[in-house]
């Protein structure tokens, strides 16, 4: 901060910290706590710097961004800051690293640009955050209030653009208000169900004198919910449950950003009852659990989709019932009673209709559940788990290796799969590659599969990588599947990973198709590959080299273990360009609208 | 070979054989590093992997039966997905008069409209104006939708932060909208005789057009639309419904007759909540 500390809220932190030094671990935390407090109480001298001390004082440790015209008053300020910020190649590299940094951290990412093109580039991160529920804060410089509505250079009605993508965002008119109100969008990200917020800039409001401390940051009042649901809904429920022959959960995205998986855990194993997840569920439960039949949908498991479709008490907790889960609603999970677990009463019943609803936090609501469910009259339904362990046999996830053929994508998976740590993270772009990614890796903690799921941003996993290694301790991986198609789309970014000297892997399963789309033309096109054949795509490698990463190739199995051990190995970004079977499919798959239990083992069963 | 088999120590391939599946799956929980560590001796099961024996074709793909030898319930979902019998015909749509009391910002208004639009939810009309309390406004929305479209168009709005409070009118309600008519002048005698008849008043009369105002709720409106129509009617401007609950009800949740700004801070005004 341009704006010195007051001596009395100095004199404040160092007590604090000096205090807490002595109790060892909770030092840092009374530091932090006291930083953040300093923040808050701070006279701030001008807008920009209200937003800065706005950001320190939620606590904020790093933002994603790159400089411009309009947000310039606000980087300067930034420039005297604890807050640390990583210059990005593109807008939409700072917004996705945001969202992964969030999605890693639980707490809000922030991604910052100037008005106009660095608005708009934001604009498809926004999206995808919102698409997720990821909690995330957006700052955009704006032209100056009384150039705004003249088409001025670099203005765009950022507010407008991004209303239906954000949760709430903000125009801010007053230098005294602006910190207050990055503190609410902050603090309003992360309350209930999470989602994106944005506070818009303009260089006036940034330039203008303030004298009025930001505060904590504060929600709007009626935005938090109650964590506890409804006595009468949860006995409801309960009863449900117990009766049920056939229970099964689906533990989605709502597990995790609840920060629910060990009460979920909990109490599916206490009650014997298999779990299913949604894609963004996945690491919900460890998907090496007997009880896990990993996750259901379009390209989700065998088993998962025949136990979703015959369960009769389906115990969803903390999802959409998005279309790529339910295939056609009329026949998902026909004979289930749907209990539906969610902090936002907007999702009860919008896909799928909830014959007991149950509104509140994930982790109390399992609680509140768990307590309801009367002794003796829990379910053990050991007839349908040995059923679903028929399944699990009876449609295994497998794929055929031809030594003389080239390398299958899920190998390349698993190799990697095979030589990380239990808790390493990965992150994909949008494709056949996040699929297989998402299907061959076992997955075992929350927040480890960061992935971008409802709106489906091809090159999403480069800048993902870079957040969540940001987010991340020292000590965990982070590998990044990418496909070629989606891996050029934010490639750039790569200088990025190199100038920071980050240690990312990234994998390109490079089958020189845009994969997914060649797969569709071939089901559903007559097999017309219009736009999809990508034999243009560069040697990844080698230009990971000119970036100033290491490069690996793949061309044939012989070649996997070493690239896996050296990219591994190397202590920085690497990028390992592997040339799979460019005719490998995705299987199984449920097509648009068909039964989840109708899944198809091959094109010729779609 | 399983994804669980390939990281038991001692598998060979056997393909996707059950038994073995089982076998390794154990093996690989009792092995307490399955696959931690980032370098992998040669006899791993990556390397093992990565390096088959020649001609051998160590997993066969995907299996299982066919779709259509599959058992698959018998039930269906209605496009609500509500659980229904199968000759349950759809669901019907009805009219919903819904009162939001939103805070009076800029925007709010856009929100609202937009939230309609990309949800597709339809919308017969929309009014807004403020309240008796400052940085109130009242927005009165009738749509048209199934019981569940209704549900969610509450829903969603009650989600938008600057909404205090949604609420559907109940059948009772008090509504009312307001038209402007402006007819051909040549008949003014029988144009002021019907504009009495509807309790209305003349705005404006002259040799060519006469115009005239009548408030009323819908119905008596298309009514004297109708009765004005033999004139000629060469403009119309019509507001749209806007409603309050009758009595001593609130008209949106939350919402107390007479409350003063003060009373706006209660708990009691809190969003929609079903």
């Amino acid at each position: 901060m341009s704006e010195p500390a007051t001596p009395e809220s100095s004199a404040d932190a160092d007590e604090a910290a000096s205090d807490a030094e002595a109790t060892g671990r909770t030092a840092t935390d009374e530091e932090a706590a006291a930083r953040r407090h300093e923040a808050a109480t701070r006279v701030p001298g001008t807008g920009a710097n209200a937003v800065v001390a706005a950001l320190e004082a939620a606590g904020v440790e790093t933002a994603f961004g790159v400089q411009g015209g309009a947000i310039m008053p606000v980087y300067d300020a930034l420039s005297a800051s604890t807050v640390e910020h990583i210059t990005m190649a593109h807008e939409q590299g700072a917004v996705h690293a945001a969202d992964a940094y969030g999605v890693v951290r639980g707490e809000p990412g922030v991604c910052m640009a100037t008005s106009g093109p660095g608005a708009t580039n934001l604009v498809t991160g926004i999206a995808d955050a919102s698409m997720d529920s990821d909690a995330m804060l957006a700052l955009t410089g704006q032209v100056p209030s009384d150039m705004v509505g003249s088409d001025a250079f670099q203005e765009t009605d950022t507010v407008g653009v991004t209303a239906p993508i954000t949760k709430h965002n903000y125009f801010a008119s007053d230098s005294d208000e602006v910190g207050r109100t990055v503190g609410e969008a902050f603090a309003l990200a992360n309350t209930g169900r999470p989602g994106p917020t944005l506070v818009d800039l303009p260089k006036d409001v940034s330039f203008g004198e303030t004298d009025r401390p930001v505060g904590e940051p504060t929600p709007p009042k009626r935005s938090v919910p109650t964590p506890e649901a409804d006595e009468e809904q949860v006995e409801a429920a309960a009863r449900a449950i117990e009766r049920a022959e056939r229970p099964l959960c689906l533990f989605g995205g709502g597990v995790i950003k609840g920060d629910a998986t060990g009460e979920a855990r909990a109490f599916a194993r206490e009650f014997g009852i298999p779990v299913v997840t949604t894609m963004p569920g996945i690491g919900s439960f460890p998907e090496d659990d007997d009880l896990c039949l990993s996750w259901a949908g379009m390209h989700g498991t065998g088993y998962a989709n025949m136990a979703i479709t015959h369960t009769d008490c389906l115990i969803a907790i903390g999802t959409r019932f998005d279309d790529r889960l339910t295939g056609g609603v009329d026949t998902f999970a026909p004979e289930a009673e749907v209990v539906h677990v969610e902090i936002d009463p907007a999702e009860v019943s919008k896909n799928v209709h909830a014959d007991y609803p149950v509104i509140g936090d994930a982790a109390t609501v399992i609680d509140q559940l768990d307590a309801a469910i009367g002794y003796g009259d829990a379910p053990d339904p050991a007839e349908w788990r040995e059923q679903c362990a028929a399944w699990r046999e009876e449609y295994p996830m497998d794929y055929a290796i031809d030594t003389d053929a080239p390398v299958r994508p899920e190998f390349v998976v698993e190799a990697f799969d095979a030589a990380t740590d239990d808790d390493a993270y990965v992150t994909t772009g949008v494709g056949q590659h996040q699929m297989w990614a998402a299907q061959y890796w076992t997955y075992r903690e929350p927040r480890t599969f960061v992935s971008s799921h409802g709106l489906g941003t091809m090159g999403y996993g480069l800048p993902a990588a870079i957040g969540a290694r940001v987010a991340a301790d020292d000590d965990r991986q982070v590998i990044s599947f990418e496909g070629d198609g989606s891996f050029l789309m934010t490639i750039q970014e790569l200088s990025v990973a190199v100038r920071e000297n980050l240690d990312v892997t990234v994998v390109v399963l490079n089958n020189e198709y845009i994969g997914m789309v060649r797969q569709w033309q071939d089901a559903f096109f007559e097999g017309n590959h219009m736009a999809s054949d990508y034999d243009w795509m560069p040697e990844f490698d080698t230009l990971a080299e000119a970036f100033g990463a290491k490069g690996f190739r793949i061309d044939d199995y012989d070649d996997v273990e070493e690239a896996v051990e050296g990219a591994l190995a190397y202590d920085g970004p690497s990028v390992v360009d592997a040339h799979v079977d460019p005719e490998a499919n995705v299987y199984p798959m449920v097509a648009s609208g068909a039964a989840n239990g109708q899944f198809a083992l091959a094109e010729d069963q779609l | 070979m399983s994804r669980e088999a390939e990281r038991g120590e001692a598998s060979e391939p056997t393909g996707s054989d059950g038994d073995t599946r089982d076998a390794t799956r154990e093996q690989a929980s009792d092995d307490p590093t399955p696959d931690g560590g980032s370098t992998h001796p040669a006899e791993s099961p990556l390397a093992e992997r990565a390096r088959p024996a020649d001609g051998e074709t160590p997993t066969t793909g995907l299996s299982g039966p066919r779709p259509e030898d599959r058992p698959h319930p018998t039930g269906r979902r209605d496009e609500h997905g509500v659980r229904k019998e199968p000759d349950e015909g759809p669901e019907p749509a009805r009219r919903a008069t819904v009162s939001a009391l939103v805070e009076d910002e800029p925007g709010v208004l856009a929100r609202a409209a937009g939230l309609f639009r990309r949800r597709q939810f339809n919308i017969e009309s929309l009014t807004v104006g403020p309240t008796t309390v400052e940085g109130h406004s009242r927005i009165t929305l009738v749509v048209e939708e199934t019981e569940a479209g209704i549900d969610q168009a509450k829903k969603q709005l009650a989600k938008l932060t600057p909404v205090i409070a949604v609420g559907e009118l109940s059948d009772d309600a008090v509504a009312a909208e307001l038209v402007l008519l402006k007819v051909r002048g040549q008949e003014p005698d029988k144009v002021h005789a019907i504009t009495s008849m509807y309790d209305g008043r003349t705005l404006d009369a002259g040799p060519r057009t006469i115009t005239v105002q009548i408030t009323g709720d819908e119905n008596q409106i298309d009514d004297a639309v109708d009765a004005f129509d033999q004139f000629g009617i060469i403009e119309m401007a019509r507001t749209g419904q806007t409603a309050l609950e009758r009595g001593d009800s609130p008209t949106t949740p939350g919402e107390e007759p007479g409350h003063s700004a003060a009373s706006t801070e209660d708990d009691e005004f809190t969003n929609y909540d079903d």
